[in-house]
């Protein structure tokens, strides 16, 4: 590795949080349920067209159910059972369809075949029929890829920086065929660059630093250098109308499995973590599983807050609750709802921070990191603070103009402002970090549909 | 580490409690059964603004990141109000000191101390009583009507504007500069965040049109100055007759320096600690400048303004230097060196405390070292080269906060340009 190739990103924020999850893996786990949810999937229409009922019979990799609009991409059983319940929610939304897993996994069945044989036509009929097609994202917008797309260039990020993530040199040591495999699909998939983006500060294992037909790009900076959108922002930023597709590291190997093996295999490592969690660890499961049996006997207090993926980006899920369709991560905090007298000048207890007025002696975290909460620590104000956001987003963004553009919804100074290349993971450092606690997330989600609906 | 912990365990919870009790009676929103207001809703904001003061409220984030940063608007505004202590302690002392000098009474600093303090706290508290009690009067009024909580912002207005008056300024000036700056600088904006003027200077800008001959000239910088004591400032000197030496001194040599214990002029270390005639606040450059260290290490003072303010002042004076040389102006004003331009005047607080408020500098990094700069310029323009009024940073800063936007949008063309001609 040449050291000048190394991309080093001054500005981001580690939080240091307790509860990393020990590099210990549960592989006997079993969750009951798993669950495929329709509102992860970025402009999915909020009612799909149902392919099974409840009560009906799959093998993993069945299709569960479509959008009218776009019926090639079909969304499949990540374990073979029984449909039980066709959640819905308002306005006849269906919000959940929910399986009982099989104690062994039966899978439906494809040829095995070698992509490099194939044409990249029937590289993307094989994905879009197994079910396989939705774990290919593009930027901008955060959607599922297009199929009838070509990208210029596909990104997978080797490592997750955001608080409390799993390790992915841990998840993936010892799967470097089925990574290769998987990355010899994506290659099929674009004639431009597949581009891998490694971490310069943990050595990453032999899967990743040794793939192979993949530029490897080295990234060097704390939080959020491991989101691809930033990776793409310094690599090859995206212009109006361009396409890049990204592919997270587990569904990488989903993805060469559905040529190896001819089946649709949603196979996860998931990390369980944070404060409130008694024994944070990995646990092999699938895609969607039900968080029910990870906490049990697991927690420290009742009154919690789930939350499938980091706690940055996460979706708060009830304990009874499935993990979204792309999170590898649970993260457990307290609920932080209690009155704090005078908590602005005297906070009673340590919390994290970007700002420096909270001296050490009156905040002092624990080596291993800080007892988080779900307090706002403050309320809601109109922009006071300028140069904050910019501290915490390594992209050449103006993030408080950015979100100004969107809010008085003026079209051409969003595009002119780069909103192509962020999606809300990459700004969400800017609303913690926020003096006036300005939901900048739901702001930027806004402008993004605004955009992608005129466009 | 808590400090409070043994009050927070005695009071928390009862306090709350009875908080929570009052707030029925208190709300602003009809009561679902009978339809009807709460006898005290028009006290609503009044209520929820004390009961914010007192308890951060247990809301938890729902949206968006799950945790969040331990800083507020509240911490943030306490922070700027804490580094402007020092300069409001010296302006105290000061305001005692000065009137007791121009009785030729108690020439030195700590002679007649206990004297000089309260006189000083006599002429200050009230001034800073009224200008809270008539600005945040408004605010909370406008607070209620609109239905938005009371914001933290004029807790830092309602203290720099006792800081840059006159101390024998009336009271009821104070409360109609305050008011107005409130009303017409700040709501009639949207508030908190949206307003164009700096509220402070706002207030002090009302006065100097509205009553110049209490806001300038050579008499209202000493309170209850005795008659035949010269009350110019050390700028006022300058401006007439330059530097003497390395002295500043008067037409009239009735003036007192404390630092070197003679009649007839200011030597440099007066202006510098602020042994000198001025407003209340401006005067201790030491005090300032922990006011400085304090904002710039906690980070909500952008030393980038503060830095290229004084740059763009000294590359400025050096300018007037070099005109007045080179054309033979024989003004005495152009000819002093520059550094005698940091510690005469309010230069270096208009630096700290004006010019760094962020809603109405500049936002972009780039933008505030221009903005910086070219306030540094044009208040030593004004301060220097105008006649009637030997300073300039007042009008200096609310120029530049209305061009602020201006420069900010021509960082962001920039940034823009770049990435069309990417694409």
């Amino acid at each position: 590795m040449a050291m000048s190739m190394v991309k080093r990103l001054r500005k981001g924020l580690d939080i240091k949080v307790v509860g990393h999850p020990a590099n210990k893996l549960e592989s006997y786990f079993s969750a009951r349920t798993f669950a495929v949810k329709p509102r992860d999937f970025i402009g999915l229409s909020p009612i799909p067209k149902l392919l099974v009922q409840e009560g009906s019979e799959v093998l993993a990799g069945d299709p569960l159910f479509f959008d009218k609009a776009n019926p090639d991409v079909l969304y499949s059983s990540p374990v073979s059972g029984q449909v039980v319940e066709i959640r819905r929610g308002e306005k006849r939304s269906i919000t959940d369809v929910i399986l009982i897993s099989d104690e062994i996994i039966r899978y439906r069945e494809w040829p095995r075949v070698d992509p490099a044989s194939l044409d990249r036509q029937a590289v993307i009929q094989r994905l879009l029929e197994t079910g396989a097609w939705p774990l290919v994202r593009q930027r901008p917008f955060n959607i599922i890829a297009d199929p009838g797309d070509e990208p210029k260039a596909i990104h997978v990020s080797g490592f997750d920086s955001s608080p409390l993530a799993p390790d992915y040199n841990f998840v993936l040591q010892g799967k470097k065929l089925a990574f290769q495999q998987g990355l010899d699909v994506l290659r099929k998939l674009t004639s431009g660059k597949v581009h891998l983006n490694l971490n310069v500060r943990h050595k990453p294992v032999d899967t990743l630093n040794e793939a192979a037909n993949v530029q490897i790009n080295w990234f060097d900076g704390p939080h959020p250098a491991g989101n691809v959108g930033v990776q793409i922002h310094h690599l090859d930023p995206i212009n109006k109308n361009d396409r890049v597709w990204y592919v997270r590291p587990q569904d990488v190997i989903t993805l060469g499995k559905v040529f190896s093996e001819g089946k649709y295999d949603p196979e996860r490592i998931v990390a369980l973590a944070g404060p409130e969690v008694a024994r944070p660890r990995y646990f092999k499961t699938r895609l969607g599983a039900g968080v029910e049996q990870l906490l049990a006997n697991n927690l420290r207090n009742e009154h919690v807050r789930v939350i499938s993926g980091n706690l940055l980006t996460g979706q708060r899920v009830e304990p009874s609750g499935h993990l979204s369709f792309y999170d590898d991560l649970v993260t457990v905090i307290a609920e932080g709802d209690q009155p704090e007298l005078l908590g602005w000048l005297f906070p009673s207890y340590p919390r994290p921070t970007a700002s420096k007025t909270y001296p050490i002696i009156t905040n002092d975290a624990p080596e291993e990191g800080f007892v988080v909460n779900s307090s706002m620590h403050g309320e809601e104000r109109a922009f006071v603070m300028s140069g904050q956001y910019e501290k915490v987003l390594p992209m050449d963004i103006y993030p408080v103009h950015l979100l100004k553009a969107i809010l008085s919804r003026d079209f051409e100074l969003m595009e002119g402002l780069g909103i192509y290349e962020v999606d809300t993971e990459d700004l969400a450092l800017c609303e913690f970090v926020c003096t006036s606690k300005i939901d900048v997330q739901d702001i930027l989600r806004e402008g993004l549909e605004y955009v992608r609906s005129q466009s | 580490m808590d400090p409070i912990k043994p009050l927070r365990d005695a009071i928390s919870k009862p306090l709350w409690e009875q908080i929570e009790k009052l707030e029925p009676h208190l709300s602003n929103k009809p009561d679902p059964a009978t339809k009807e207001l709460p006898r005290f809703h028009w006290m609503h904001s009044t209520f929820d603004a004390i009961k914010t003061f007192l308890f951060v409220p247990p809301h938890t984030t729902q949206s968006g990141s799950h945790i969040r940063d331990g800083i507020d608007l509240k911490r943030t505004m306490f922070i700027v109000i804490v580094s402007m202590l020092p300069a409001l302690l010296h302006g105290i002392l000061n305001v005692g000191h000065m009137h007791f000098v121009s009785q030729q009474m108690y020439l030195g600093l700590f002679e007649g101390f206990w004297h000089k303090l309260g006189f000083g706290l006599l002429h200050v508290l009230p001034i800073i009583v009224v200008a809270y009690g008539a600005g945040l009067g408004v605010e909370f009024a406008f607070a209620q009507f609109r239905g938005h909580p009371v914001n933290e912002g004029y807790l830092v207005s309602g203290m720099l504007i006792p800081l840059i008056m006159p101390p024998d300024i009336p009271l009821w000036m104070v409360a109609v500069a305050s008011i107005f700056a409130v009303i017409i600088g700040k709501e009639a904006f949207g508030g908190t965040g949206m307003n164009v003027l700096n509220v402070a200077l706002t207030a002090r800008v009302f006065l100097f049109f509205a009553y110049p001959l209490d806001i300038s000239g050579d008499d209202v910088w000493i309170a209850q100055m005795a008659d035949g004591y010269s009350g110019a400032t050390p700028n006022a000197i300058l401006a007439k007759v330059g530097l003497t030496g390395n002295l500043m001194v008067p037409t009239t040599e009735t003036v007192y320096s404390t630092t070197t214990q003679t009649w007839g002029h200011y030597a440099p270390l007066d202006a510098f600690l602020g042994f000198i005639p001025g407003s209340i606040g401006e005067m201790s450059k030491p005090a300032i400048l922990i006011g400085a260290l304090i904002l710039v290490v906690s980070g909500i003072g952008s030393w980038k303004i503060m830095v290229s303010l004084v740059v763009g002042a000294l590359f400025t004076g050096f300018l007037f230097n070099a005109a007045n040389a080179g054309f033979d102006l024989n003004s005495p004003f152009m000819a002093v060196p520059p550094h005698y331009h940091l510690i005469i005047g309010s230069l270096l607080f208009a630096a700290v405390f004006m010019a760094t408020d962020p809603v109405t500098a500049t936002q972009t990094d780039t933008g505030k070292y221009i903005y910086g700069f070219l306030i540094g310029v044009s208040g030593m323009i004004i301060r220097v080269l105008n006649p009637a009024y030997p300073e300039g940073w007042m009008l200096a800063i609310l120029v530049l906060n209305v061009f602020a936007p201006l420069i900010d949008h021509f960082i962001i063309r920039s940034n823009i340009k770049r990435r069309l001609a990417r694409g």
